[in-house]
């Protein structure tokens, strides 16, 4: 989950090297920090939280064969 | 990325002979100069050749294949992509098992996909949308929204009363006001914002009878 992520947000950003992606685990819930350069903040989440959105809707689909709650924060 | 580095007696001639090593336009690359190299006196004396280093820049087209692939193996789906150009737009047709996975709930994670891949792919030069899709799936989603919205005009006819669709999508609205354009009965509007902005069918205004 991580992984795809990871290569979801470097696509997006113009410091692919500064992204860090670092996971906090439950037993049933898995949360992931979302870290980029502050210059690409707005392309992570995009006009009105789009790019955001979608990018938690393809975590959530890859999710659900772990069937586990998957959480995408973005950490400024 | 195809790379290679060139040699000339100037950066021009050592750009000439990478371009042509790589068979692309001066236009689809990135050149960087190594060394500018210096003539020398007469040609000769303290001469140094200059040298580029030529790498061809990825389509738009290359950018969103290679996209799709890292995701797709990211969510542990294998899929076979394929690109065409369309009137207007670029159409990538995604194939495989495990398709579900990529549509989602009413093609949620496709559009999710789609709007990503324009990002990416926007990232690299302006051009043509992508439009995201799954063996067939727009196709027979455009179908399904068809009759979805006749029955529904038909059931506003019946009982004049205004009906709201769920939420949908900007592409898929239009689907319903396409199919309903010209509907004697019913005219279509959308309402809301996005994301939850939805098509309502309103029955239109009958002439009075009384």
């Amino acid at each position: 989950m991580k992984e795809l992520v990871e290569v979801l947000v470097r696509s997006l950003v113009d410091q692919p090297d500064q992204v860090a992606v670092t996971s906090k685990e439950t037993a049933r819930s898995l949360v992931l920090e979302v870290r980029v350069a502050p210059s690409d903040m707005g392309k992570v989440i995009g006009r009105q939280g789009r790019v955001a959105r979608a990018i938690r809707t393809v975590v959530k689909a890859a999710a659900v064969r772990d069937g586990r709650r998957v959480q995408v924060e973005f950490v400024p | 990325m195809r790379s290679v580095e060139r040699s000339g007696r100037t950066v021009d001639e050592a750009v000439a002979s990478a371009l042509a090593e790589l068979g692309v336009d001066r236009a689809r690359v990135e050149v960087e100069v190594l060394d500018e190299g210096r003539p020398g006196l007469f040609g000769l004396l303290g001469a140094r050749r200059a040298l580029v280093r030529v790498t061809v820049r990825e389509t738009r087209a290359e950018r969103v294949e290679r996209f799709l692939r890292e995701v797709c193996r990211a969510m542990g789906v294998e899929a076979r992509i394929q690109a065409e150009e369309a009137e207007g737009y670029l159409r990538v047709t995604l194939a495989g098992r495990d398709m579900g996975v990529l549509i989602g709930r009413h093609g949620q994670t496709l559009d999710a996909l789609q709007f990503l891949a324009n990002a990416v792919a926007n990232k690299v030069e302006p051009g043509p949308r992508i439009l995201l899709d799954v063996e067939g799936y727009r196709q027979r989603r455009e179908e399904t929204l068809q009759r979805l919205a006749r029955r529904l005009a038909e059931r506003v006819r019946r009982t004049g009363q205004r009906y709201a669709l769920e939420p949908m999508p900007a592409q898929e609205r239009r689907i319903i006001h396409l199919a309903l354009a010209g509907h004697p009965h019913v005219t279509t509007v959308s309402e809301g914002e996005e994301p939850h902005r939805r098509v309502v069918l309103v029955p239109r205004r009958q002439p009075s009878h009384r």
